[in-house]
């Protein structure tokens, strides 16, 4: 109340003092774009005028050394990305189904197991799960994770896609009607017989979408294979973007590979987009 | 006629969420080839009723005897029970993912392992026969809710059911879809199929049905013959409801309900 009092006081006799009173709001909408257009045009200009254009491009963009990063960029280095995050999707996803299923189990003790594990592998940081992997057969003697490199970095890929794809799975499997239960039971069918042919299916075309964006963000992280040590025929884009850029001690190489992510990443986004219209478009 | 068994025998059936009671004491039997049609207010639990005559919920207390099998027992195989029950639910529940055809064959591969062949002859005689035979390679979504719904009678009709249950199959349609549905279930009942209908189609029950039962607070306040209950009923709360539903712009009277 006595907010509105003080307010209103001063502002009474506006229309003889305020200046904007002269600008229509259409008025001011344009000279405020102007100014933005300003702003960014000193902006640019000072970008344009102050930058050591020389430099950055010996430095990040050095035509020959980009040249040199060429085949294997492809063959080994964007096939190996490739390699470890298609295994640990595979493998993310199968158990995140699997955690899924617990999460919503008649079983407490499956309850309490997946929502464990859910929550420790969505609360770590991806870059720990790969240094305790590293200490895997040190913690456990005689423990060797299969497929060696190729398997470590599956395994720790894994391991973190399972918890983000529990999630997105469990609630995908509560998003299909629950007619549908009723339905495929009144048939004769048994739960287990209802879950794998009528809701599982129904649930993961449901959560295509989100899970086109965690490849997108497991693909990200398949970077972390660089704290495994791999070297050689194992090595992934980061690894082989940075050794090559310490070779020659130059950042073109990180520009390539970064370049090269953008190429997978950018369609994939747009991919999930579009997955995602359809299917608000469908229901 | 003396020796035959009835398909469905309810006995002092209870149901309760909770404190909510929404069946206080249900006894009803369907004869081999009856058409029962159970009428009543909403929430007067005649859906519960039906759902718990294939366990799609389970009751309280009492019995439901089906065929001769107990199915409120605790070692009963309810997913073999089942079987012989058809069901078609108001909002269709066809499966979305599946085309006309694989909804009506799937459960007929899975659960009674048919041959592919046989499973797909059934199906396409039972698609024919509800009106939907060209729809076959069509998805739900595809079709319209009378469509939907006549697809769903023929995948409950598939499995051979000696009992079949309908829960307000036309409730979820437009109206000029209703009457296509209701000639599948007329010529169905006309075949001698067992039938328990929970309906608001009046006209459907006066003409198809044997008995007519109406419910209202979790009880049977009234079960005859359909020209009974509905021409000339005995209780006042029939009456009320049938004035309401037959002549819903009349102005409400002021009743305890």
């Amino acid at each position: 109340m006595t907010d509105q009092s003080t307010t209103t006081e001063p502002n009474a006799p506006a229309p003889t003092t305020a200046g904007a009173a002269r600008f229509s709001p259409r008025r001011r909408q344009q000279v405020s774009r102007l100014l933005q257009y300003l702003i960014l045009l000193t902006a640019l200009a000072a970008v344009v005028l102050l930058a050591d254009w020389e430099g950055l491009a010996q430095n990040f963009a050095k035509p020959d050394v980009a040249q040199q990063a060429l085949p294997a960029l492809f063959t080994v280095a964007l096939a190996n990305t490739m390699i470890y995050t298609l295994g640990g999707f595979l493998f993310g996803f199968l158990s995140g189904l699997l955690l899924a299923l617990m999460r919503l189990s008649t079983v407490r003790a499956y309850r309490w197991l997946a929502i464990a594990y859910i929550e420790i592998f969505r609360g770590l940081p991806a870059l720990l799960i790969f240094l305790l992997i590293l200490f895997l057969p040190l913690a456990l003697p005689g423990l060797e994770v299969p497929g060696g490199t190729y398997g470590q970095g599956v395994l720790g890929l894994a391991l973190v896609a399972a918890a983000y794809m529990a999630e997105t799975l469990r609630a995908g499997l509560q998003a299909v009607p629950r007619g549908q239960m009723e339905a495929a039971r009144s048939l004769g069918m048994s739960h287990a017989r209802s879950m794998v042919t009528i809701i599982i299916p129904q649930a993961i075309r449901i959560v295509i979408p989100p899970t086109t964006n965690q490849f997108v963000s497991l693909l990200k992280d398949s970077s972390l294979v660089l704290f495994l040590g791999v070297s050689g025929e194992y090595v992934e884009l980061t690894k082989y973007g940075n050794d090559l850029a310490s070779q020659h001690a130059n950042a073109t190489p990180i520009l390539v590979v970064g370049v090269t992510y953008l190429l997978v990443t950018i369609p994939l986004g747009y991919l999930a987009v579009r997955l995602e219209k359809r299917q608000e478009k469908g229901r | 006629m003396t020796s035959m068994a009835p398909v469905v025998e309810i006995r002092d059936l209870h149901k309760a969420y909770g404190q909510h009671e929404v069946l206080k004491g249900i006894d009803l039997t369907v004869e081999a080839g009856q058409v029962v049609c159970v009428i009543g207010p909403s929430g007067s639990g005649k859906s519960t009723l039906l759902r718990c005559v294939n366990l799609l919920e389970q009751p309280s207390a009492g019995k439901v005897i089906v065929q001769g099998v107990e199915l409120t027992h605790r070692d009963v195989d309810i997913d073999a029970a089942r079987r012989r029950v058809g069901m078609v639910f108001q909002q269709f529940n066809l499966f979305p993912h599946m085309t006309v055809l694989q909804n009506v064959i799937i459960a007929q591969r899975r659960v009674l392992n048919r041959s592919r062949a046989e499973a797909e002859q059934i199906a396409r005689q039972n698609l024919d026969k509800v009106g939907v035979g060209m729809k076959c390679d069509s998805y739900p979504a595809q079709l319209s809710g009378g469509q939907q719904q006549r697809v769903a009678i023929a995948r409950a009709l598939a499995m051979s059911p000696s009992l079949m249950l309908f829960d307000e199959p036309t409730s979820a349609l437009d109206p000029e879809l209703v009457g296509d549905v209701l000639t599948v279930m007329r010529r169905l009942a006309a075949e001698g199929m067992t039938m328990l209908v929970v309906t608001h189609e009046m006209a459907f029950a006066r003409d198809v049905a044997d008995r007519v039962v109406f419910m209202d607070g979790g009880v049977i306040v009234e079960e005859d013959a359909a020209a009974r209950v509905i021409g000339d009923p005995q209780h006042e709360r029939t009456r009320t409801f049938l004035r309401r539903v037959l002549d819903p712009t009349a102005q409400p009277e002021t009743t305890t309900h």
